[in-house]
């Protein structure tokens, strides 16, 4: 019986060892995966929930305005964002990732980013999605399975289309 | 004379405590300083950076965490109500010290635990050895009889032998 229980302690500590160690070792959320669902609270007060979404291609940008690297793309995203606006079937979302309110509005002031964003609360989104770092993308198509991830910044807005462009009819 | 001093002293007491009263911001109004915003920082983690305290860490986003912390402080939020605001902005992993519940128990029993089972089996071990001594002297007469038990044991004897021959040609 000892010995059942002294085993028993053993595996069970390496059990979870393993699954800390598995889940830490897990990349992104990949190509061809389904989306995570989740819940953004926009900073003008707006809720998105993805699940009501589907049907639309959906782009889903972490950022943060302690990110340098998300500043390139910043402007090329709304410019794609306003490109696709007619269509009504682009969804843009901008998620604020482990940031501080002020400093979020002013940098979406500063990039005149107009598509809906939101702060990452408890960072619930973020890792859901498993990101590693900002500005990460993911581009989920109408059946809410991850099209596209791009891990940094998009190079440019002819980059970004080149990527909607494809899911689209 | 003596009668007037003491009225204006007086005077000049009430006035002292009309002032501090009239002053409803004074705890708040006045600037945090640094040691009061690490005071709280150091209870709390990078969400971004791995492992640093927000007090040591030196990344822009934990200067705007800090300019956090500052600004609560001046407008007279409690400690208990920063660490809140924290965790609901970023999530348990900011707190220094995990909460108490769900899975996070395991951070706090699984020491107790470990050190409790490694007790137990210290305490089962030297039993076994004490009991082993209890029992050596009465199996000591057949042994005496037949010898020392090393000189029983043919692996030492061999291992004695080997040791004897490599230090005989080492010479």
């Amino acid at each position: 019986m000892k010995k059942i229980l002294l085993w028993g302690g053993i595996l069970l500590l390496f059990v979870v060892l393993g699954v800390g160690l598995y889940r830490s070792q897990q990349g992104q959320v990949g190509v061809g995966e389904p989306a995570p669902d989740f819940e953004l609270q926009s900073f003008s007060g707006e809720t998105y929930r993805l699940a009501d979404l589907e049907g639309s291609v959906i782009v889903v940008n972490f950022w943060a305005s302690w990110c340098e690297s998300c500043k390139p793309e910043a402007k090329d995203l709304e410019a794609a964002y306003q490109y696709y606006l007619s269509r009504g079937d682009v969804i843009f979302l901008g998620v604020d990732y482990v940031d501080t309110e002020p400093e979020a509005l002013a940098y979406l002031e500063e990039f005149e980013i107009t598509y809906p964003n939101g702060p990452d609360l408890r960072t619930e989104i973020s890792q859901a999605f498993r990101i590693r770092g900002v500005p990460e993308t993911f581009v989920i198509d109408q059946n809410g399975k991850i099209a596209h991830l791009q891990i940094g910044p998009f190079q440019s807005l002819d980059h970004i289309l080149s990527v909607i462009d494809p899911l689209l009819d | 004379m003596m009668k007037k001093n003491r009225i204006l002293l007086s005077g000049i007491g009430l006035l002292a405590i009309l002032l501090v009263l009239a002053s409803p911001g004074f705890a708040q109004g006045s600037d945090p300083t640094d040691d009061e915003v690490n005071a709280i920082a150091s209870q709390l983690y990078c969400p971004v950076c791995e492992n640093i305290p927000l007090d040591a860490c030196g990344t822009a986003a934990c200067e705007q965490w800090r300019g956090i912390i500052r600004d609560q402080l001046a407008q007279g939020w409690t400690e208990d109500q920063i660490k809140d605001y924290f965790v609901a902005q970023y999530g348990d992993r900011v707190l220094a010290e995990p909460p108490r519940r769900g899975f996070n128990w395991l951070v706090y029993i699984t020491p107790v635990v470990v050190l409790i089972g490694g007790v137990v089996l210290l305490w089962l071990g030297f039993s076994k050895w004490r009991q082993a001594a209890q029992e050596r002297p009465q199996a000591a007469p057949t042994n005496t009889a037949q010898g020392s038990p090393e000189a029983q044991d043919e692996y030492i004897r061999k291992v004695e032998k080997e040791l004897k021959q490599r230090s005989r040609s080492s010479q």
